[in-house]
């Protein structure tokens, strides 16, 4: 079995985003770029079923333009047998991003695609649905557990009621929470390995997408700040402010 | 004129809140308001949505095979009554977030995720980086607008209306490939933390899963939802369907009480909305003290029982 890993290249989830004064975006100069963290917790996944010998090969998978080779390089370096860029110079929209992953899907017929439950940059969380449903499968999201059997799997999914389970079959589109794992930490040797896998190059038009029904992104505005408030000196001048405030 | 179709979230016995939020942005969209409820023996659940406010019509579709909320039973049940809809909108709860992007890939568009605001019948604000910039979009035009509808900037549309109630049989037979198990619920008898008007928080300075009995006890006292930090998560301290913050839930309760959260970007993003944030921490410098209403340096292990103490 093979097994789809999807991975984005996004600000990383430390760096504080400040949002530029013309209000046309957020500031990327100069700051720091990493795999969106939920898309390595799919691959060390991907990586950890290889390892149960419960499947022969992990293929990496990134949209977006040459940078995010840098990203596929990171997913060969932690495991991952080989990668794909599907090259475009356009921000995709999940619509156009999961019809390109369905086309390599074609290419490659993967028994499970695993994903991240969400890109932390436009916070979406619609790819891995999006695909399943084109793909006319089975979706499993925000998973916590998985277990495979056979030709199928079983699910432990995060929901907001607490932990759900379902079964599906095979091949499937699985995307990840934070609990399912914590991936391993790249080595310095497998980085130097890594530049000797195979990565393949689609642009939009090799794989026959074309880029439309796009959500028009407009004006980007900072949030409202919240004012600093009072400090108190202790539990009972804290309740006292409760009351006045009516919370208690 | 805009006619808007909700899918109602529902755990089977009773409408879920996040469907009366809905039907409130829907009110700010503009236009006819339907609410469609899918799942099996749901008259009850029906007729609480039939109660919402300027509620137009509820079509109940009632089969056996749509008791459990399996995304594509449902979107297949969604799409087959879309005709006609200019938009079809869901709470941007787990169970929105996992059915809503299915129906908009199926009926051909982007959808919209996390509407926080409506500037125009297609034009909405929603935020992105964890809330750390608010975008304005647009769908395109002539095109179905299916989003989902951030429930925390919402308040819930109130039980004063009288639509009619239309119940139909399933249009699609269930899928094979998926099967329903069952649900292990997290909190047991405590509020559920996203729809708590109350909520005690701990994070890494608790200490240890067994420390944070503190935490819970004090919920308990006070009838609290009980939340915590992503590194009380990380720590093992507690399961992640408590964590509040950028990768966990977003939540607004009236009154949010944080014990020994330093107050990372990413849980802030998770209480922006909470009406008053009360931070309790040893560290004077912690961040969280940048965001909170009332603020105490100290140390929780001396604050919760006297505070439990004084509220009697």
């Amino acid at each position: 079995m093979k097994i789809l890993v999807g991975m984005k290249r996004v600000v990383d989830y430390n760096v504080r985003i400040r949002v530029l004064s013309d209000g046309s975006g957020v500031d990327t100069d100069g700051v720091k770029m990493s795999v969106n963290p939920f898309d390595e917790i799919a691959l060390e996944e991907a990586l950890r079923i290889r390892e149960a010998g419960k499947a022969e090969e992990v293929i990496v998978v990134s949209a977006g333009g040459d940078a995010c080779q840098q990203q596929l390089r990171t997913g060969l370096a932690m495991g991952a047998d080989r990668a794909i860029q599907i090259q475009t110079s356009e921000g995709l929209q999940p619509l156009s991003t999961a019809r390109a992953f369905l086309k390599i899907i074609e290419r490659e017929d993967p028994g499970l695609v695993i994903l991240g439950k969400q890109a932390i940059d436009d916070d979406n969380s619609q790819t891995g649905q999006m695909l399943a449903a084109l793909w006319d499968r089975p979706q499993a999201t925000f998973a916590s557990e998985l277990i495979l059997n056979g030709n199928s799997a079983r699910v432990t999914r995060e929901v907001d009621a607490g932990l759900e389970t379902i079964e599906i079959d095979l091949p499937a589109v699985v995307t990840v929470d934070l609990r399912l794992n914590e991936p391993r930490f790249v080595k310095l040797p497998d980085i130097m390995k890594a530049k000797r896998k195979p990565l393949d190059v689609f642009s939009m038009e090799d794989l026959g997408v074309a880029i439309e029904g796009n959500i028009e992104i407009g004006h980007h505005t900072p949030p409202p700040q919240r004012e600093k408030g009072i400090m108190v000196e202790d539990a009972a001048q804290l309740v006292e402010e409760l009351k006045n405030r009516g919370l208690i | 004129m805009s006619r808007i179709l909700i899918i109602a979230e529902h755990d089977g016995q009773s409408l879920n809140n996040s469907t009366a939020k809905c039907v409130t942005c829907a009110q700010a969209i503009g236009g006819d308001i339907d609410i469609a409820v899918f799942g099996s023996g749901i008259e009850a659940i029906s007729a609480e949505a039939a109660s919402l406010e300027s509620v137009v019509r509820v079509i109940a579709v009632d089969a056996e095979h749509l008791s459990a909320p399996i995304a594509a039973n449902w979107a297949n049940e969604a799409l087959a009554i879309a005709d006609g809809y200019s938009h079809l909108l869901g709470p941007s709860t787990t169970l929105g977030k996992d059915l809503m992007p299915r129906i908009a890939a199926l009926a051909g568009v982007n959808q919209i995720s996390d509407i926080m605001a409506v500037n125009a019948p297609t034009s909405f604000k929603r935020p992105i980086y964890a809330g750390n910039a608010i975008i304005d979009v647009e769908a395109p035009a002539g095109t179905k607008v299916v989003a989902t509808v951030r429930i925390a900037s919402w308040s819930a549309a109130t039980a004063t209306g009288g639509a009619s109630v239309d119940v139909r049989s399933a249009s699609s037979n269930a899928v094979s490939h998926t099967r329903y198990v069952g649900l292990e619920s997290g909190g047991g008898e405590r509020p559920d933390l996203q729809s708590a008007k109350l909520v005690v928080s701990g994070g890494r300075g608790v200490g240890s899963e067994e420390n944070f009995k503190v935490i819970y006890n004090l919920a308990d006292k006070l009838g609290a939802g009980v939340g915590a930090s992503r590194a009380a998560v990380d720590a093992g301290y507690v399961p992640n369907d408590m964590q509040v913050g950028q990768t966990g839930k977003i939540i607004s309760p009236d009154l949010y009480m944080a014990f020994g959260i330093s107050g990372a970007i990413q849980h802030v993003t998770g209480i922006k909305d909470a009406g008053t944030i009360v931070a309790v921490n040893k560290d004077s410098e912690s961040p969280i003290f940048e965001i909170s209403d009332i603020g105490l340096v100290g140390d929780l292990f001396k604050v919760i029982p006297e505070l439990e103490q004084l509220l009697g």
